[in-house]
């Protein structure tokens, strides 16, 4: 009987975990170590943040899904990984520490013959001085909705500042990315317009100033370098669309931003161009930048081996290209393919864990030599491919045996449908139904652009919210384990 | 066209983009269209799901 243990219970890991179970049936044991005991449908917790979902709409308990498929669920965070055993065995295990069922603060060791690494982030709200509270968690200055947690907490101080508009009292609301290299655009994106949206509604719209701020070289670039799609007869930049987007809505924005401090109603950024400057706000929702979670290595007698296994910004290496190269030398094959680990063939990653070879959007720095660029996203569709695709290959691997071939998930191979939301509502709701092929551009598939223009497109409008609202329940339905979730793609 | 002569200025950052017109704007929420649109869009996204996989 083999194990597999899975660290990380999100989109990712949750998709390896429930395929791998699936797959492998009960000959073999699948593990689960996450410290949640929810799970969360983190794309809704926008609207979670906006007052239109509470949080039980976006969360289910973790425990009861498992147990119905047969997955040991352990509810710990990973603290350690010991790929070459310890002295007097050679067994691989991970250290846990217990955060619920009973035994919090207990640690136990954890043998696995097969390791997946799905931690997804660390929040590292530490990284922008005022944004985080100095112990790793969020400041008190501003708001998040990176978790249900942060998303309920939002919506509570939004609607003070709707109340107060109403009141007469003139609100300024700033929402973006808190640093020069936060990733994540997009669900800063949804929400300034959610929030614009219910300002509407509430009927407060022309007492409160909305203003973006992020990291992004030019507005649409997402952190994958921006898109192209057909538009009246021309290949139009997501600039043109995102731009358009926030005229429509009277929403200024500030770009090239890497936000370096943060106080009680005020921030300070520095731009691309060196010059600096800062704003005021009585309400802010700031994405953090995202770091690995601070798993350590340590080899068999005891010796500290983290740099070996992992990136130097915490994430796994996998099979991908990490030497350093000019922008102009980048290619697509430099993206892993398997997401096995190099050095330890038993050892994944999947989803935000593995650390990626490059940015995907062009790298740059102000004169200053900060580095404002967004970081490659991978979340959402990418990483559920990904989870399914790892477990597929851990399947093979234990069922066939060690020359299994394993399955592949190139983000430079792969499209992403994506649906930004811009407001709630069955009849007056919108969003912006995406999609991008393949997610990395490859500038030697397609000189120019890097994307298939067949299969890259976007529109805004009430079909997309559709899209959206059926997607969020459809997703909490396979990850619950409902009847034909199978059926249901990543 | 009410909200480009109250929202965009000559040359500020918002002069040079696109902005929607009315008849643009009120596609975006015509049960009708968007009900169509849904169908096209459902249709494209799949075709993509499928390449990915």
């Amino acid at each position: 009987m083999a194990r597999l243990v899975v660290m990380g219970g999100g989109v990712s890991g949750h998709t390896a975990a429930t395929f791998a179970k699936k797959w492998l049936g009960d000959a073999h044991e699948v593990v689960v170590v996450t410290p949640n005991s929810l799970w969360n449908w983190i794309p809704s917790n926008i609207w979670v943040g906006v007052g239109e979902m509470k949080k039980e709409d976006v969360v289910f308990p973790l425990a009861p899904v498992y147990a119905k498929a047969g997955i040991d669920y352990r509810q710990a965070k990973a603290v350690s990984i010991h790929p070459n055993g310890k002295e007097g065995s050679d067994t691989p295990y991970i250290t846990i520490e217990y955060t619920g069922q009973g035994k919090e603060g207990q640690s136990e060791e954890v043998s696995y013959d097969y390791l997946i690494n799905a931690t997804g982030p660390k929040l590292n709200f530490d990284a922008t001085p005022g944004l985080g509270d100095g112990k790793g968690g969020i400041g008190g200055h501003t708001v998040s909705v990176c978790t249900a947690d942060h998303a309920t907490h939002a919506n509570l101080e939004l609607q003070q500042i709707f109340a107060k508009a109403k009141a007469g009292e003139r609100q300024k609301v700033v929402i973006g990315t808190g640093h020069g290299m936060c990733t994540c655009q997009g669900a800063a994106f949804e929400y300034i317009f959610n929030v614009e949206h219910e300002a509407n509604k509430a009927g407060v719209r022309d007492m409160v100033d909305i203003q973006w701020i992020s990291n992004e070289s030019f507005l649409g670039d997402f952190g994958i370098g921006g898109l192209h799609m057909k538009r009246g007869g021309y290949a139009a930049s997501s600039r043109l669309f995102a731009e358009s987007l926030y005229t429509e809505r009277g929403i200024p924005w500030t770009i090239g931003a890497h936000v370096s401090k943060v106080e009680d109603g005020r921030l300070e950024y520095e731009l691309l161009d060196g010059s600096t400057g800062e704003m005021e706000f009585d309400f802010a929702m700031l994405i953090p930048p995202f770091a690995g979670v601070g798993l350590k290595a340590y080899d068999k007698d005891g010796s500290d081996m983290t740099a070996q296994i992992f990136a130097p910004n915490g994430f796994l290496k996998v099979d991908a290209d990490y030497t350093p190269k000019a922008y102009e030398d980048w290619k697509a094959s430099d993206w892993p393919r398997t997401y096995q680990n190099p050095d330890f063939k038993n050892i994944f990653a999947c989803g935000i864990a593995f650390a990626p070879p490059h940015l995907i959007s062009k790298p740059m720095s102000s004169p200053n030599g900060t580095p404002i660029n967004p970081t490659p996203p991978r979340t959402g569709m990418p990483s559920g491919i990904i989870g399914k695709a790892v477990a597929h290959s851990i399947t093979d691997l234990i069922q066939k045996g060690p020359d299994a071939h394993l399955h592949e998930a190139s983000m430079a191979e792969m499209g992403a449908a994506c649906v930004a939301s811009a407001g709630k509502g069955l009849t007056d709701g919108t969003a912006a139904a995406l999609t991008v092929y393949p997610v990395v551009p490859d500038f030697e598939k397609y000189p120019g652009l890097g994307r298939d223009l067949d299969y890259t497109f976007g529109e805004i409008g009430l079909a997309g919210h559709w899209i959206k609202h059926i997607l969020h329940h459809m997703f909490i339905y396979k990850a619950k384990l409902k009847p034909g979730w199978t059926l249901i793609p990543e | 066209m009410k909200q480009i002569e109250e929202r965009v200025k000559p040359y500020d950052q918002n002069f040079t983009t696109m902005v929607p017109t009315g008849f643009v704007k009120f596609m975006r929420t015509c049960i009708l269209w968007q009900i169509i649109r849904f169908i096209v869009i459902n249709i494209k996204m799949l075709i993509v799901v499928r390449k990915s996989h």
